[in-house]
């Protein structure tokens, strides 16, 4: 049991509580406007009123029949497929690179992952351009390639799981050759299962990098049909009016997959933040 | 199969593990590589199992030349200190690995894992996961492991190091038993002289990467060959002087220096006495006892550990008696009596640091 009575803990939960609220007050008014008519929003905004009055499917309707307009059901399959895709490729590649880089020997290693590191203190900002020509150059323009390839190329997960790999003892590895294992042998009956808790965090945080990236997927592509949801929504932002109602309802249906996936690996992604060191990325 | 070390050496940058060791270890015999912390007899396993390759030398298995062998191409089992076992995969699969690694049939690995289980004493635990198993347990599993595709060597790494001293004693007893049954040839890496001369048929003492001494435990510890064996191996006293006349002097004690030890009028000399080879009386004994004040005695264990200081205080000697001697003489704090050594090893000094005795 806690070495705090049950009166203490009720006091430690209360400013859990506001700061939880605080946070959860976006998401709730998101929610509730994705319910509400058109002039319900203006006027409940004015009287800053929660719940709709009526309760009204139209925005989701709206959003949902409109699919030549919008094709919501395309860019929530664009999102589900890339995140995937993305997720896929990013712990094939990084954790073979992040063995090489911790558990095999050869010239320049300690160099080039000095160097590979280094490339982690570059914003994504820089890269939005470079990364655009090279995709232009490579004909990838407004292709699944162009929103899936990037992020096989970030040097986060490199770090993050060749750090997790030196934390296995070599013992662990040298048992394995001892046993007939070849250098892939131990990278897949040793290192993979002893990392999953490393190899989770990095699948979670890359599947929702990818599945609310913004800049990358806006500037990779340009039809309608290549769209991901988080770009698909700002098109409800027209130039002189923003439809609040339809365009928040696209966003709770955004928001669904995600809130999902993190009920369902809540406490893998509470470990994977304490495990990177990272609030959130 | 025999094991055969030749002219072995290793560095680890500017620091030399092993400096030209040659040994043979015989076909189906036990042997403690024994020394301390940095004599190189860990690196010199490692090199036999083939998981280091000497910068020079070679290692033979047999008449076979292994240095350039891959390690997994020796057949050898290797037991870690730590173990070294797979936590994500249950005791029966961990027995299994290597065996299925090496391809054998579904239908072969069954009753092999389940023969070792037994072997182990682990029967009916296969299911379980390493953490559920006590230290010993797990140690136990890694041997199982470690004979499971019937290896022709056994190297063992520091087996008892991580157990409690009660596991360490019995999983001791269990090795000895184990191989009078299946008589491997084996090599286990100890720093603990007791653990050593418990379970070897054959000992080798190593220090600063090189061999001080090879002999059975009886032979190492009845005729220690140096300053550093007489020191690490067990509890003794030491003394520092210089040989006057042919005879060390010890304070008032004088003792015949024995010619194989080389040592020549004048030198400094160490002298080494074990505390059980030294006899106490009430009585002189002539030139060959000297009188020392007592200033505990300790009748807790088998033997009588008596603390004294001759010299005015100024030479502390430690004594083992049996109970029945000490009762004889009932010794108290305080008491002025005669001690008189049964043996003295003299080596020429400087002597070599030891870094652990016990």
């Amino acid at each position: 049991m806690n070495k705090f009575g049950r009166r203490t803990q009720w006091w430690l939960h209360l400013p859990m509580a506001i700061v939880a609220l605080l946070f959860l007050a976006p998401l709730l008014w998101m929610l509730s406007t994705a319910f509400k008519s058109p002039e319900d929003i203006i006027a409940g905004l004015v009287a800053l009123r929660w719940w709709p009055n009526p309760i009204t499917l139209e925005n989701f309707t709206g959003v949902l029949n409109k699919v030549e307009e919008f094709p919501v059901w395309q860019w929530m399959g664009n999102s589900v497929f890339i995140s995937l895709a993305a997720t896929a490729l990013v712990l094939t590649v990084d954790s073979l690179a992040a063995f090489a880089y911790s558990r095999l020997h050869w010239r320049g290693r300690d160099r080039l992952f000095s160097i590979l590191v280094a490339t982690m203190l570059v914003p994504g900002q820089v890269l939005l351009i470079p990364s655009y020509l090279l995709i232009r150059a490579l004909g990838l323009f407004d292709t699944y390639g162009a929103l899936i390839l990037p992020a096989g190329a970030g040097a986060f997960g490199v770090f993050l799981l060749r750090q997790f790999f030196l934390t296995i003892p070599v013992e662990l590895e040298e048992a394995a050759r001892l046993d007939g294992c070849g250098p892939l042998g131990v990278f897949r009956h040793v290192i993979l299962p002893l990392s999953r808790p490393a190899l989770a965090t990095l699948g979670i945080f890359t599947f929702m990098g990818t599945w609310n990236a913004f800049e990358g997927p806006l500037i990779f592509t340009d039809s309608l049909s290549m769209r991901t949801l988080p770009i698909g929504i700002t098109i409800f932002q027209g130039r002189y009016n923003t439809e609040y109602g339809p365009m928040m309802a696209a966003a709770a249906l955004a928001a669904i997959p995600i809130i999902i996936a993190f009920l369902l690996f809540q406490k893998q992604i509470i470990k994977g933040i304490s495990l990177t060191g990272l609030a959130g990325r | 199969m025999q094991i055969s070390v030749r002219g072995v050496s290793k560095n680890f940058g500017a620091f030399r593990a092993l400096d030209n060791v040659s040994l043979d270890i015989p076909q189906g015999q036990l042997v403690a590589l024994l020394g301390p912390s940095g004599s190189g007899k860990t690196t010199l396993l490692r090199i036999i199992a083939g998981l280091e390759a000497p910068d020079e030398g070679r290692i033979f298995y047999g008449d076979q030349d292994v240095t350039n062998c891959s390690t997994r191409d020796r057949g050898i089992g290797f037991v870690f200190q730590h173990y070294a076992l797979f936590g994500h995969m249950t005791i029966f699969d961990n027995i299994a690995f290597g065996l299925r690694v090496r391809k054998w049939k579904n239908e072969q690995i069954r009753p092999r894992v389940l023969e070792l289980l037994r072997l182990i004493q682990l029967e009916g635990m296969e299911k379980r996961f390493p953490s559920q198993l006590s230290g010993g347990q797990r140690q136990r599993v890694a041997l199982a492991r470690a004979l499971a595709a019937q290896p022709q060597v056994m190297l063992l790494d520091e087996p008892f190091g991580a157990l409690d001293a009660k596991v360490r004693a019995d999983l001791r007893r269990w090795i000895r038993s184990l191989h009078d049954e299946i008589h491997m040839t084996s090599v286990f890496v100890t720093h603990d002289q007791e653990e050593a001369f418990e379970v070897a048929d054959f000992v080798v003492v190593m220090n600063r990467g090189k061999i001080e001494q090879m002999g059975t435990p009886d032979e190492v510890f009845a005729r220690p060959a140096s300053a550093f064996v007489t020191d690490f191996l067990g509890r003794v006293n030491v003394f520092h002087g210089r040989v006057q006349n042919g005879k060390a002097q010890i304070g008032e004690l004088e003792v015949s220096v024995e010619a194989e030890h080389g040592s020549v009028e004048g030198d400094t000399f160490t002298a080494y006495i074990r505390p059980h080879e030294v006899e106490i009386d009430r009585e002189p004994h002539g030139p060959e006892s000297m009188q020392a004040a007592v200033s505990r005695v300790n009748r807790t264990g088998s033997t009588v550990k008596v603390a004294l200081f001759a010299q005015d205080g100024q030479l502390p000697i430690d004594v083992e008696l049996p109970h029945e001697r000490e009762a004889t003489l009932n010794l108290r704090a305080g008491d002025i009596v005669w001690v008189y050594p049964r043996q003295v090893r003299v080596f020429a000094a400087p002597t070599a640091s030891v870094e652990s005795s016990s």
